[in-house]
C-alpha cells in the first residue's frame, strides 16, 4: 500500500514536471516603481513608459544610434514649406480587441492626445493644427508652424495609437485596461503589485514575439531588486546602481545591457528668476562661469560612481550625434576660477542656497560639489529638500542653485527648448536672451542635422561654460541586469525596456 | 457590556471627525504643489492649470474638504490623481494583505514574546532570564530593514528557500503565501516580540509577588497551574493593551518592511501616494486605519473584562 502510494506520488510529481516543461514562458521584468496610469495620452513616468513599451506600439521608434525608423506607420515626408507632414501606416495592423489600425484610428489618437480633458502630450503636439484622412493607409499633419521635433515626439507616447473604441467606452479609465497595438495585450494590474500583460496572436510582428507572458513587478529598493534577480525571482532588473557594477559583473548567470542616457545630470542656477538668484549667482556671469571651472566633472564621476559614467558639458551626452566637438569637456582651473571672482568683484566666500533633492546618490554628488566649489570661493549650503517641495521651490525661485537632472528627448531640441527659451515652463533659472530664442526657434523651423546642428553651435556659444542657467555634470548609463538566459537584449539609450525579440535559452 | 460598547461606538463619531479635519490641515501644511508633482517633467502651464480645475485644487480648502465629506458619507472616498482608480478600490485590494501581514507578525510576536515573558519572569536572575532578556532587547533594537535585508540574503540568495520579496495571495496559493510573508512577518513580529517581553516580564515578576499567588502556593497548588491560572491571567491585562495598540501601528502599514519585501499593503500605498501628494488617497488611508485603531482600542478593553471578570461591573 505504502509502496502503491509513493508511485503515485512519483508518478503526480512527474506529471506535473511535464506540465511544467509546457507551461507558458514568463519574463519576470523587476521595476523601480510603480508605474502611474497606463494611458498614453494622461501617463507621465519613465516607468510607465517601459510598461508601454510592450502594450503600446508608436508611429515611428529609434535605434541605437538615435535614427528613426518606422513602427505602425513605414515612412514619413514633410512639405517643401515645413507644414504639412505625410504618414504612411503600416498595412493590415490590428489593435489589441481586433479593430484595425489604420488612417481613421491614427487621427483619432492624435486627436486623443491633442484634446484630451488633462493630457500631458498637449504641449508635445502643440505644432499640429489638423489632422487629416489622405485614403485609409495615410494620413496628413497640418502644421501651425514648421517644426522639426515633430516625429521624434512620435517616437514616444505621442506616437502611441490607441483603440477608438476601447477609448470612447473607457473615457478617463482607458488607463485601467488599455488597448493598444503592441506586442503583448494588457491582462491584469494589481496596484504596486504587478502588470501582466500577454502575447498578442495578432501582432503585425508576430514571429519576432517568443516569450508568452511579461510580469512587471515594481521593487523600490535596488538592493532588493539585484538579489531577486541573483535568487532567479526576476529576470531583469532596470536601473541597477553605478555602484553595483563591479558586483553584477561579478556575478556569473547575470549580464549587463548598458547605453549611455538621452539626458544629463546639471546644476542650475537661478540668474533672474527671483531677487534670491539675482544676489548669487545672477550677480555677475564671471561668478557663474568661476563656478564652472571650480567643477572638476572627471574626479566627480570618478568619485561617487566609481568612473562607470560619463562627464559632459552639454545638453547631449559626448556620444550622442548632436554632441558638438569643437565645444569639448574643459579640465578644472582653480586659479582662473579665484580670478574670475576677484574681477567680478564679489566678496568670497560666496554664500549660495544649493539645493538638492533627498536620494543618497545627489546628496553624494552634491558633497563633492560642495567642496570643490569652495576652493573657488563658494560656500554651498546644501539644502537637502523632499523631490515633490523641491520642484515646487524651484518653480517659486526659492533657490540659488538646484542639482536637478532631465530624462532626456530623442530631439535635442526637448533637452533644451524649455530650459533656456525665455519663461518656458522648464526655464527654473529665468535665463532670458532674445537672441537665444531666435536661434533656438530656428532650429525648430529648418530640418536635418547638417542645417540644425551649426545653429545650435551657436547656441551653445552663448549658453555653455556658465554662461547660460545650467551647468551640464555628466550623463548616467542606463543599467540593464538580466539573465544570461534571456537571449536578444539589447538597450538603446532611450532607456525603455524592448521585448520584441527577445527569447529563453 | 453593551453599554460600555454603544458608548465607544458614539465616541468614534468625533474621534473620526477630528481626525478627518486634521488629515486636511496637515495636508496644506505639507510643502508642494500637486498639480505640479503631478505634471512632472511634463509640465506646461495650460495642463497644469487643467489638473487644478479637475482635482478642485484650485478652491479653497473647507470647500475641497465638504465635497471630500460628502464624498465620504455616501462611501465615496474620491479617486486617486495618478492612477485614475477609485481610493475604495485601492484601500479594499490591500486591506486582506496587510490583515494577513499584521496577524502573522503579531501570531509570532504573542508566541515568542508572551512565552519568553513567563520564562524569564519564572525564573528570575538565573542564567536563562539573563539570556531571554539580551535576545530580547537584540530583537527591539535591531532595525527592521537591516533585519529584513540580511533575512533575503540568507534565506532568497544564499540558501534560496524562500523567495526574496513579492505577495501571492492566500487565496490563490496558500504555501506560496506562507513563503512570500513569512519572512516580513517575521521582522515586524521580532520587534513587537522584544516589547511584549518586557511586559509580561515585569506584570508577571508584580504578580507572582503578590499576595494571591502566595495564598494559592500555600493552597498547595501545582506551580504551572499558580503561573499560568493566577498570575498570567491577571498579568495579561496590560499586554493586552500593547497587543491591540501594537497590532493598530501593524495595521496602519509597517512601511519600511513593506518597502523591503515589496508588500502591496498600506504602507507602501500610503508612501507613495504622500511622495506623489496624492491627497485623495492619504486621506482615504489614514481614515481607515484610525477607524481600526479606535475599533481595535474597543476590542482591547472588552478583551480586559473577558481575562479579568474582576472589571465586569
Amino acid at each position: 500500500m505504502r509502496y502503491k502510494l509513493m508511485a503515485g506520488l512519483f508518478a503526480a510529481a512527474l506529471m506535473s514536471g511535464a506540465a511544467l516543461a509546457q507551461s507558458p514562458s514568463t519574463l519576470r521584468i523587476g521595476l523601480a516603481e510603480d508605474p502611474d496610469v497606463l494611458d498614453p495620452t494622461l501617463g507621465r513616468t519613465y516607468v510607465g513608459r517601459i510598461v508601454f513599451s510592450s502594450i503600446c506600439d508608436k508611429l515611428f521608434d529609434i535605434d541605437d544610434k538615435l535614427n528613426i525608423i518606422p513602427q505602425l506607420a513605414l515612412s514619413h515626408t514633410t512639405s517643401a514649406d515645413g507644414k504639412e507632414v505625410t504618414i504612411k501606416l503600416r498595412p493590415g495592423v490590428k489593435f489589441h480587441d481586433g479593430e484595425a489600425m489604420d488612417a481613421e484610428a491614427v487621427k483619432f489618437s492624435l486627436e486623443r492626445h491633442m484634446n484630451f480633458q488633462g493630457s500631458f502630450r498637449k504641449p508635445e503636439l502643440s505644432a499640429v493644427e489638423k489632422v487629416e484622412i489622405i485614403d485609409p493607409l495615410t494620413v496628413k499633419l497640418v502644421l501651425k508652424n514648421p517644426f522639426s521635433p515633430l516625429i521624434a515626439q512620435l517616437t514616444d507616447r505621442a506616437g502611441m495609437m490607441v483603440s477608438p473604441k476601447a477609448a470612447k467606452e473607457g473615457g478617463d479609465k482607458f488607463g485601467l485596461k488599455p488597448v493598444c497595438a503592441g506586442p503583448y495585450k494588457f491582462v491584469e494590474r494589481v496596484q504596486q503589485d504587478r502588470i501582466v500583460v500577454e502575447k498578442f496572436a495578432d501582432y503585425w510582428d508576430k514571429a519576432n514575439v517568443f516569450i508568452d507572458r511579461i510580469v512587471y513587478l515594481p521593487i523600490t529598493d535596488s538592493t532588493v531588486r539585484l538579489a531577486n534577480l541573483k535568487s532567479g525571482q526576476l529576470d531583469l532588473i532596470e536601473r541597477a546602481l553605478a555602484t553595483d557594477i563591479k558586483d553584477i559583473k561579478a556575478t556569473k548567470n547575470i549580464k549587463l545591457a548598458t547605453a549611455l542616457e538621452l539626458g544629463y545630470q546639471g546644476l542650475t542656477m537661478n540668474i533672474a528668476k527671483s531677487d534670491a538668484g539675482k544676489a548669487g549667482l545672477g550677480l555677475d556671469p564671471r561668478v557663474r562661469e568661476a563656478l564652472d571651472l571650480a567643477i572638476d566633472r572627471k574626479a566627480l564621476n570618478d568619485v561617487v560612481f566609481n568612473g562607470e559614467f560619463v562627464p559632459g558639458n552639454q545638453w547631449v551626452n559626448p556620444e550622442n550625434p548632436w554632441y558638438m566637438k569643437n565645444f569639448p569637456v574643459k579640465g578644472r582651473d582653480v586659479a582662473k576660477a579665484k580670478k574670475l571672482m576677484a574681477d567680478a568683484g564679489v566678496k568670497t566666500p560666496l554664500t549660495i542656497d544649493f539645493m538638492v533633492p533627498n536620494n543618497p546618490e545627489t546628496r553624494q554628488v552634491a558633497e563633492v560639489i560642495q567642496s570643490m566649489a569652495a576652493e573657488a570661493g563658494f560656500d554651498m549650503k546644501i539644502r537637502i529638500t523632499e523631490f515633490a517641495t523641491s520642484l515646487q521651490q524651484a518653480e517659486q525661485g526659492n533657490y540659488q542653485a538646484y542639482l536637478i537632472a532631465w530624462s532626456g528627448r530623442t530631439d535635442p531640441d526637448g533637452n533644451i527648448y524649455s530650459f533656456a527659451a525665455c519663461k518656458q515652463p522648464l526655464n527654473y533659472s529665468g535665463f532670458c536672451e532674445a537672441d537665444v530664442d531666435a536661434l533656438l526657434n530656428e532650429t525648430r523651423a529648418i530640418s536635418g542635422m547638417d542645417k540644425r546642428k551649426p545653429v545650435y553651435e551657436k547656441v551653445a556659444a552663448k549658453l555653455l561654460d556658465g554662461r547660460g542657467g545650467i551647468l551640464y555634470l555628466y550623463h548616467r548609463k542606463v543599467l540593464i541586469a538580466h539573465t544570461d538566459r534571456l537571449e536578444g537584449y539589447t538597450q538603446r539609450p532611450d532607456g525603455l525596456v524592448r521585448v520584441v525579440g527577445l527569447k529563453f535559452k | 457590556m453593551f453599554s460600555l460598547i454603544a458608548k465607544r461606538m458614539l465616541q468614534l463619531i468625533p474621534t473620526l471627525f477630528v481626525v478627518s479635519v486634521l488629515i486636511f490641515s496637515l495636508q496644506q501644511l505639507l510643502p508642494g504643489d500637486p498639480a505640479l508633482v503631478m505634471a512632472g517633467e511634463e509640465k506646461d502651464p495650460e495642463v497644469i492649470e487643467q489638473i487644478r480645475k479637475q482635482y478642485r485644487l484650485d478652491q479653497p480648502i473647507p470647500i475641497q474638504y465638504v465635497y471630500w465629506l460628502k464624498g465620504v458619507l455616501t462611501g465615496n472616498l474620491g479617486e486617486s490623481m495618478r492612477l485614475k482608480a477609485p481610493v475604495s478600490d485601492l484601500v479594499l485590494s490591500k486591506l486582506p494583505v496587510t490583515l494577513q501581514l499584521a496577524s502573522m507578525a503579531m501570531l509570532i510576536a504573542l508566541l515568542i514574546g508572551v512565552t519568553a515573558g513567563v520564562v524569564s519572569a519564572v525564573y528570575r536572575g538565573t542564567k536563562l532570564d539573563y539570556i531571554v532578556n539580551v535576545i530580547g532587547l537584540i530583537g527591539i533594537s535591531t532595525p527592521n530593514f537591516w533585519l529584513g535585508i540580511m533575512l533575503i540574503f540568507l534565506f532568497a540568495v544564499n540558501l534560496g528557500w524562500l523567495p526574496a520579496s513579492g505577495y501571492v495571495s492566500p487565496f490563490e496559493d496558500f504555501w506560496g503565501s506562507l513563503k512570500t510573508t513569512i519572512l516580513p512577518a517575521f521582522v515586524l513580529g521580532n520587534a513587537i516580540a522584544g516589547v511584549l517581553m518586557r511586559h509580561t516580564r515585569s506584570a508577571m515578576l508584580q504578580a507572582l509577588d503578590s499576595d494571591y499567588v502566595r495564598t494559592a502556593r500555600a493552597k498547595g497548588l501545582l506551580e504551572p497551574k499558580v503561573v499560568i491560572k493566577h498570575a498570567m491571567r491577571n498579568a495579561l491585562t496590560p499586554v493586552i493593551t500593547l497587543g491591540a495598540l501594537e497590532f493598530g501601528t501593524l495595521l496602519s502599514g509597517a512601511v519600511l518592511t513593506e518597502q523591503i519585501f515589496t508588500i502591496p499593503g498600506f504602507g507602501k500605498l500610503i508612501v507613495d501616494a504622500v511622495f506623489n501628494r496624492d491627497y485623495a488617497v492619504v486621506q482615504g488611508v489614514v481614515l481607515v486605519t484610525a477607524t481600526t485603531y479606535v475599533l481595535l482600542n474597543l476590542l482591547a478593553d472588552i478583551g480586559y473584562v473577558l481575562v479579568n471578570p474582576r472589571l465586569r461591573g
